[in-house]
């Protein structure tokens, strides 16, 4: 007997999104529309993802249009968070678009009157033996797309003729060529402009506000105060600055949240309330002896987004429905979120993705998207655009939470590792929107009906965990016990940045990994490749130390330092060699990089996410670090927030190892731990100091020496 | 309102502007150019550089009235598609970005280097982008992108 075939595992976002219709359609015009839920943030997903798709369907790439996504057309994808882009849309897209080219494969055959198999398909014609010939665009009318993904076959590797290449990014050309392609540019007819007041102090109330003086603004069109949230509209920017400036000095505000004292973070995170869970616990069956114990406590300070661009969105009102232009990263996680402050059924908003700057997570986007729909309801039906400040940007956008990470080794006699302890003291890592009962954004906070303010929580350890990421050690240590400790409260506001907390973890693994060979004698890498078993993982540590020559010669005034971490332990694997030049000031001269994320689809497009995550994460590691007193944050501008300069920032040389068999992942987020770790070892290297305390400045590397002598 | 005459792009303009207006307020909202891109509003990112005479200039704290009777370039009067200037295609070879918000004022501080130092070294080209921020760390591949173009416009 035999039962039905059982369906196949689809991808995770086909299976959400089973319609094939959903993913592709073929234009008239000879080109091929295709949709996902990812967005482009700066990091060329979409070229990706038109690389699969072209080779899939055997087009070519210039035929490829894809489509933004919007709430009305594209596929339900969540949020472009996660370095999972690669991983759950390009599965997606290659299934879908296998299936497709079968579809039309057995439909040219039937209308050819020739065997499937004789056919071949070639920039979208199909042509068989006997110089028949159709083509996509010929067979779409008569094929339906609107039925559910049965599971296509693709393409072996090696026939894929895009995957692997280092095509050209689409969106480029319009970028050097001021082509409209930012929501900041969006020229949309009776545009005019809105502007949020906040107060300074995180949840303060308004007490009081005298609209009078920015009324008369010439300009103005209306004010809005709903609670503590005001905003203006007005004719033009100016006007509408000029008012904010005028409702600035005739507000007063009262209450809000005492910040923590900026030079204690550790001590003020382990003072608080907290929810504690066991994220990894390993029992050897026969435990060593412990003949000694090391411990050490690493933090990292919170560290803001710092978008280029400040956050910007357009919302228009027509009768009880609205849409909005957005740069956020979710367009259906922002729309629940925001049906739930306005009380209305989701299908009446409709929510379109267009870029904004680079984005390294849950930034300002979605609450200035609220702050637009609020201030749309008062503008008569015109399209309203709010961009924040400077300052909001640095200050009102979540931030990456701090971190204290306190680890203990149990050592032998022989000085191996019998056991190991890490504990993580952190805020939550997410408070992203659309995943919960109450709305994420800020405004719903501050209105007359407020919302209460969401204290920020982890994803779970299946998805990558969030404070907790990264903690594991994927070293071979015979026990462990990894704990979490995530705030019930929340003073500075905190959400998704890059990496979540591994940054913090894998800073603190590597470092004390350090620490631990250093007690040994033993160089660090080899103590690395001693208790690595993954072969992947040895390859990245092998092919960094080849490149950048491990372990140069000792020189006077440079350092060298290796950090290594597979990003979520499930996805891509890097290791990094940093060199680095200490006196006074720490200068990161060289960074040497290997990395394997599976099958690399566009290897300069993963080479220029490697770069630039391992300049990002210098940056944060030498310079960045949120400033604030006790009721407000200080850190307003670039002056009192800077960021790696041009004339700083280090060389960086990737290998990638490429592995077309094997799944893709994202690239993204696979530098920053291992960078910084590689960094703050090299400053060991160099100076004999073990900062465990980022950002490593001249004061830092000053109270790490006091400390160490 | 005074009137405010100057060359924009190649082409003579008279706007009657406020003439504390800042520059970048003109060029976007009354020309509509996008080059331009507000960052910061007092002159510490350099997104919204362009060249007035022949030097790079932060658009956004520059008030209007200081660029009377002068040249001013922005990102559409650099080239075209059609017409690429040696910087621009560069860029485009390079791949010389990940979200681009920032290239707009790095091309024009760059264009305008090459103006006054058409060889310059690498350390010459990262002092001139230093006041430029890319927050997503494309500045090695940007530097070469300017020092190809430098190369291509020298070689005879």
């Amino acid at each position: 007997m035999t039962g039905a075939p059982s369906p196949p595992i689809l991808p995770v976002s086909l299976a959400a999104n089973p319609k094939l219709s959903s993913w592709v359609r073929f234009a008239p015009d000879g080109q091929v529309m295709v949709s996902s839920g990812k967005v482009e943030i700066g990091q060329g997903i979409v070229t990706a993802l038109a690389q699969i798709a072209a080779d899939e369907l055997d087009v070519d790439i210039g035929r490829v249009r894809m489509i933004r996504a919007t709430t009305s057309t594209s596929p339900n994808e969540g949020v472009t968070s996660g370095s999972l882009s690669i991983q759950q849309s390009g599965r997606a897209l290659r299934l879908a678009c296998a299936e497709i080219r079968q579809i039309f494969l057995v439909a040219a055959a039937d209308r050819l009157g020739v065997d499937e198999d004789a056919l071949a398909i070639e920039d979208g014609t199909i042509s068989g033996p006997g110089n028949v010939t159709t083509s996509y665009w010929e067979l779409a009318g008569d094929i339906s797309l609107d039925r559910d993904a049965a599971g296509g076959l693709p393409k072996p590797a090696v026939r894929r003729a895009l995957a692997g290449r280092s095509v050209q990014r689409l969106d480029i050309p319009d970028k050097v060529f001021a082509q409209p392609r930012f929501i900041q540019d969006l020229a949309l007819p009776g545009l005019v402009h809105g502007r949020v007041l906040r107060p300074e102090r995180p949840g303060a109330k308004l007490t009081r506000l005298d609209e009078n003086a920015a009324r008369a603004v010439t300009g103005v069109i209306a004010i809005c105060r709903d609670g503590s949230f005001v905003g203006v509209v007005g004719e033009t920017e100016r006007a509408a600055e000029a008012a904010l400036a005028l409702l600035r000095k005739a507000a007063a505000w009262s209450g809000g949240e005492a910040l923590p004292d900026e030079d204690d973070l550790a001590n003020f995170l382990k003072a608080q309330p907290v929810e504690s869970t066991i994220v990894d616990h390993k029992t050897a069956s026969a435990p060593g002896r412990k003949a000694r114990t090391i411990r050490a406590r690493y933090t990292r300070p919170y560290i803001a987004h710092a978008s280029i661009a400040p956050s910007c969105a357009i919302a228009q009102w027509t009768a009880d429905r609205v849409r909005v232009w957005t740069h956020s990263q979710g367009v259906y996680l922002l729309r629940a979120d925001l049906a739930l402050v306005l009380k209305l059924p989701a299908e009446n908003i409709t929510v379109e993705h267009l870029e904004g700057a680079g984005c390294y997570g849950h930034n300002g986007a979605d609450d200035v998207a609220l702050d637009a729909v609020l201030l749309a309801k008062i503008a008569g039906g015109k399209p309203v655009r709010v961009q924040w400040s400077r300052a909001d940007e640095m200050t009102h956008a979540p931030f990456g939470a701090a971190m204290a990470i306190e680890l203990e080794a149990d050592l032998d006699a022989q000085g191996e590792v019998v056991n190991w302890r890490h504990a993580i003291w952190s805020n939550g890592h997410a408070a992203r929107p659309g995943r919960a009962s109450q709305p994420a954004l800020l405004a719903a906070t501050e209105l007359a009906h407020p919302f209460p303010r969401m204290v920020s929580t982890n994803p779970p350890q299946v998805n990558g965990g969030g404070g907790d990421r990264n903690s594991v050690p994927l070293y071979d240590f015979p026990s462990w016990i990894i704990e979490s400790h995530r705030l019930l409260t929340m003073p500075v506001r905190t959400s998704a940045l890059r990496t979540l907390g591994a940054h913090g973890n894998v800073f603190a693994i590597e470092s004390f990994i350090n620490e631990i060979a250093a007690e040994r004698g033993e160089d660090p890498l080899a103590f690395r490749l001693r208790h690595l078993r993954d072969e992947r993982a040895r390859a990245v540590i092998r092919s960094v130390a080849r490149r950048a020559t491990w372990k140069p010669a000792p020189q006077a005034g440079i350092g060298h330092g290796i950090g290594f971490a597979r990003y979520k332990n499930t996805g891509a694997y890097c290791a990094v060699i940093a060199e680095i030049e200490g006196e006074q000031d720490i200068r990161v001269k060289k960074l040497t990089v290997a990395v394997d994320v599976g099958e690399a689809i566009n290897p300069d497009g993963v080479i220029n996410q490697i770069e630039g995550g391992a300049i990002q994460a210098t940056s944060w590691t030498l310079r960045e670090r949120v400033r604030f007193e006790a009721t407000r944050i200080t850190s307003t501008s670039w002056a009192d927030y800077p960021i790696l300069r041009f004339s700083e920032v280090p060389a960086v040389d990737v290998e990638v190892i490429q592995r077309p068999e094997m799944d893709p992942v994202g690239a993204g987020e696979a530098a920053h731990g291992p960078v910084t770790a590689a960094i703050a070892n090299a400053v060991f290297d160099c100076l004999g100091v073990r900062v465990r305390q980022l950002p490593i400045t001249r004061d830092g590397l000053i109270k790490a020496m006091d400390l160490s002598s | 309102m005074p009137s405010i005459r100057f060359r924009l792009n190649g082409t003579a303009r008279e706007i009657d502007a406020d003439p504390t207006s800042t520059l970048l307020d003109i060029l976007r909202g009354q020309f509509g150019l996008i080059g331009p891109h507000f960052g910061c509003g007092s002159g510490e990112c350099g997104a919204c550089r362009v060249i007035v005479a022949d030097h790079a200039v932060t658009s956004c704290d520059t008030p209007v009235w200081s660029v009377a009777d002068k040249d001013v370039t922005t990102l559409e009067g650099l080239g075209s598609p059609e017409h690429p200037h040696p910087l621009q295609r560069a860029f485009i070879a390079e791949q010389a970005m990940q979200c681009g918000y920032c290239v707009s004022g790095v091309l024009m501080s760059a264009a305008a280097l090459l103006m006054q130092k058409p060889e310059p070294t690498e350390a010459e080209v990262r002092a001139a982008l230093d006041r430029n921020l890319c927050r997503c760390g494309a500045h090695n591949r940007m530097v070469r992108a300017v020092l190809a173009a430098a190369n291509e416009m020298t070689v005879p």
